[in-house]
């Protein structure tokens, strides 16, 4: 029986929507990675009816968990049981496969973050601050303009004999360098090689600073598809690298298993089903005029109900709604020490 | 004369008794909004940090409520806060106000010139007139400030989220009604009642997070993106390194005995900074190993973007969260601060902080 029962995880991330269904035991059903292409509503809808017909009757989902920069959005949809931030999801997700490792290097679409583990646990952590540079968006966007497929990018960055330099520090003026170096007549796979080493050497400067990276080291995220940068890690680092088989989906995967975690403690799951999606889903936002900060509010609706409310300052819209006081609730459910 | 004076945190409510009861009329800046940072924004400098820009916005926010007389505290410490005033006075000019900016620098840096500013902006009421409103102004900041921590201790616990925020909004507009100290002090006392209602939840122990950092990112909440109700909400009970209170004992009081304990405190920052760098660097440091002896969780270090004092005592956390083994994190703020990952950052620092003490996240 429990066999079948199922928990999904949901990673609303700024570039890729990424489903996954485990079992009980942890291990990965279905994965879904999915272009957010700034629509996630209707590419979650249409990831979980994908989902619903690759799994087929005779499977129960006993818990959903969501992460990511849309997992207030997501929660608000799927009714999920637990909603929790990335850096977390990771660290859960990693110290469930490789309880060894000590460091995570996760670089995704918009944002890129470092987290160490110690002791069994996540002992400290990184973003990356204002600057795109050394993410996923960057790389894509490079390798449209040098006209390769961004699939190629690593294996051409392993052609080449003698790198050059670029500077990383900043996206834009790594682009201006790299177009300096290609009229100079530096090959394609030099420049490239050039690009993942700084990409990697502005990671560890600004992300990793002074942050002690040790092995076991796990690189995952998007961009850890890119064997060009997993190379130019390992040789900055002197480290091996571990890419884990479901690097893109970790995130998910790590909100999966805090749903599971959850939906035992409470013996019950909040999760409104695969089904439920198929309502009326509608967004609004407007603009609230009770003081000159002129707030953006967004409100979801389902059919008629006011599903969700967010984007107060003030806290006075998104405190009316019940579903929203979730952040309290959870941690009240947590026994004290 | 209508006086106004940039906004940090509840200070308002201490100034607005104090010419008060010196019956000098004051406009209080609105609080502060998108469009005070946009009007500040564009008047500043960008090289500014962002309490220069906020106190431009407050400026002109005020001016067209009538204000023509601002008052603001100098500051000799070496950071750029020191020129503040002298420049916020220039743009004014230079944008065609007709406004006179008193700048009141501590008394020891030249006694007359103090004595003399005070006497202008007090509308020249007597020495004992003066002293009653000082001590009075005094005590409503202890009293406010007193009412703030019994709400961040309610808040970590209230069993209906938000009514802290609720009781501190509701506070917050009536002060602004009410006219002269003992009517705040009433206003206060009500407040201290209705926080002390605020239901608890029973037997939950909350986290114990430290606030460090540069004074104003720490006091101003719209600033600080509101950390200290966001931290409340992920049910964190929230410790002020530096507060109102602790501000004016060490610039205006002669209290010797916190002058003493100040001192205690500050040598607790020996084996990594000894020496005042500017800002509250010092007070950072201190107040981190501080927090640490007092058995807090964790230490969040808050500081405005390019603030020099902090960045110095940015890179010496690292060693004080190994060396002591607590867990530290630190956020730069400034106009481009995005909220979203704001909070990520946040939230993330709560769990590491549960997983460590061993709880189930």
């Amino acid at each position: 029986m429990t066999g079948k029962d199922l928990y999904l995880g949901v990673d609303a991330g700024s570039v890729s929507i990424n489903l996954v269904l485990i079992d009980s035991r942890y291990r990965l059903i279905e994965k879904l990675y999915l272009r957010t292409q700034g629509r996630p509503i209707e590419v979650l809808k249409e990831g979980l009816e994908n989902l619903s017909q690759l799994i087929g009757p005779g499977f129960k989902i006993k818990g959903c968990g969501t992460t990511g920069s849309g997992r207030l959005l997501a929660s608000a949809l799927l009714s999920a049981d637990i909603v929790k931030n990335e850096i977390t999801a990771h660290g859960t997700a990693v110290l469930n496969f490789i309880p060894e490792a000590s460091t995570i290097l996760e670089i995704g679409g918009q944002d890129s973050k470092i987290i160490l583990l110690r002791n069994g646990v996540v002992s400290d952590f990184a973003m990356n601050t204002v600057c795109a540079a050394g993410t996923g968006s960057f790389l894509d966007r490079q390798a449209s303009r040098l006209g390769i497929a961004i699939e190629d990018f690593g294996s051409l960055s392993l052609k080449s004999t003698s790198p050059v330099r670029i500077a990383g520090r900043c996206a834009v003026f790594a682009e201006s360098d790299m177009i300096h170096k290609q009229q100079m007549g530096c090959s394609a796979e030099d420049i490239i090689k050039g690009l993942c080493d700084a990409l990697v050497r502005n990671y560890l400067n600004n992300v990793g600073k002074g942050k002690d990276i040790q092995p076991l080291i796990v690189f995952q995220g998007g961009v850890a598809a890119n064997i060009g940068i997993k190379k130019a890690f390992e040789e900055a680092l002197g480290q091996r690298i571990i890419v884990p088989d479901n690097f893109e989906v970790m995130g998910a995967i790590g909100a999966a298993i805090l749903a599971h975690r959850k939906a035992k403690a409470t013996g019950s799951t909040s999760f409104s089903g695969l089904a439920s999606l198929k309502k009326d889903f509608t967004t609004k936002s407007y603009e609230c005029h009770d003081c000159p900060n002129l707030c953006e509010i967004v409100e979801i609706r389902v059919g008629s109900k006011v599903k969700a409310k967010w984007g107060d300052r003030c806290g006075k819209w998104s405190s009316s709604i019940e579903s929203l006081n979730k952040e309290k609730e959870l941690n009240e459910g947590v026994p004290s020490a | 004369m209508v006086i106004t004076f940039p906004h940090m945190g509840k200070v308002y409510i201490s100034v607005k008794a104090l010419f008060d009861d010196l019956r000098v009329r004051t406009v209080i800046p609105p609080p502060i909004s998108k469009k005070t940072l946009e009007i500040g924004t564009k008047l500043s400098p960008e090289m500014a940090c962002l309490p220069l820009k906020i106190n431009m916005g407050n400026y002109i926010e005020a001016i067209k409520e009538g204000a023509d007389t601002i008052v603001l505290t100098g500051s000799c410490g070496p950071c750029r806060f020191g020129y503040y005033g002298v420049v916020e006075k220039d743009i004014l000019k230079d944008l065609g106000y007709d406004i006179e900016v008193v700048i009141l620098d501590a008394p020891k840096t030249g006694h007359l010139n103090f004595i003399n500013n005070i006497k202008k902006i007090s509308g020249y009421s007597s020495i004992p007139d003066l002293a009653k409103a000082f001590r009075a102004a005094y005590k409503v900041t202890l009293e406010v400030d007193k009412l703030i921590d019994l709400l961040l201790y309610k808040r970590a616990r209230e069993t209906r989220v938000g009514e802290a925020d609720r009781c501190l909004a509701s506070f917050e507009r009536m002060a602004r009604q009410v006219h002269g100290s003992s009517q705040i002090l009433d206003l206060t006392e009500q407040f201290m009642e209705r926080a002390s209602n605020i239901r608890e939840e029973r037997g939950f122990k909350p986290l114990t997070i430290g606030l460090v950092g540069e004074i104003y990112t720490l006091i101003e909440p719209y600033v600080n993106l509101n950390i200290e109700s966001k931290l409340g909400r992920l049910g964190v009970e929230v410790h002020r390194g530096i507060t109102l209170t602790d501000w004016i004992k060490t610039h205006l009081s002669l209290d010797m005995k916190y002058r003493q304990e100040r001192k205690t405190m500050l040598a607790k920052a020996e084996p990594y900074l000894n020496l005042c760098i500017g800002g509250h660097a010092w007070e950072t440091i201190a107040s981190t190993i501080d927090f640490y002896e007092k058995g807090l969780d964790g230490i969040i270090q808050v500081l405005p973007f390019g603030c020099m004092p902090e960045i110095v005592a940015e890179s010496i956390m690292p060693t004080i969260g190994t060396d002591l083994q607590i867990p530290i994190m630190t956020l730069s703020v400034d106009e481009l601060t995005g909220e979203a990952g704001y909070m990520t950052r946040l939230e993330a620092f709560v769990d590491l902080l549960k997983q460590k003490k061993g709880k189930v996240i």
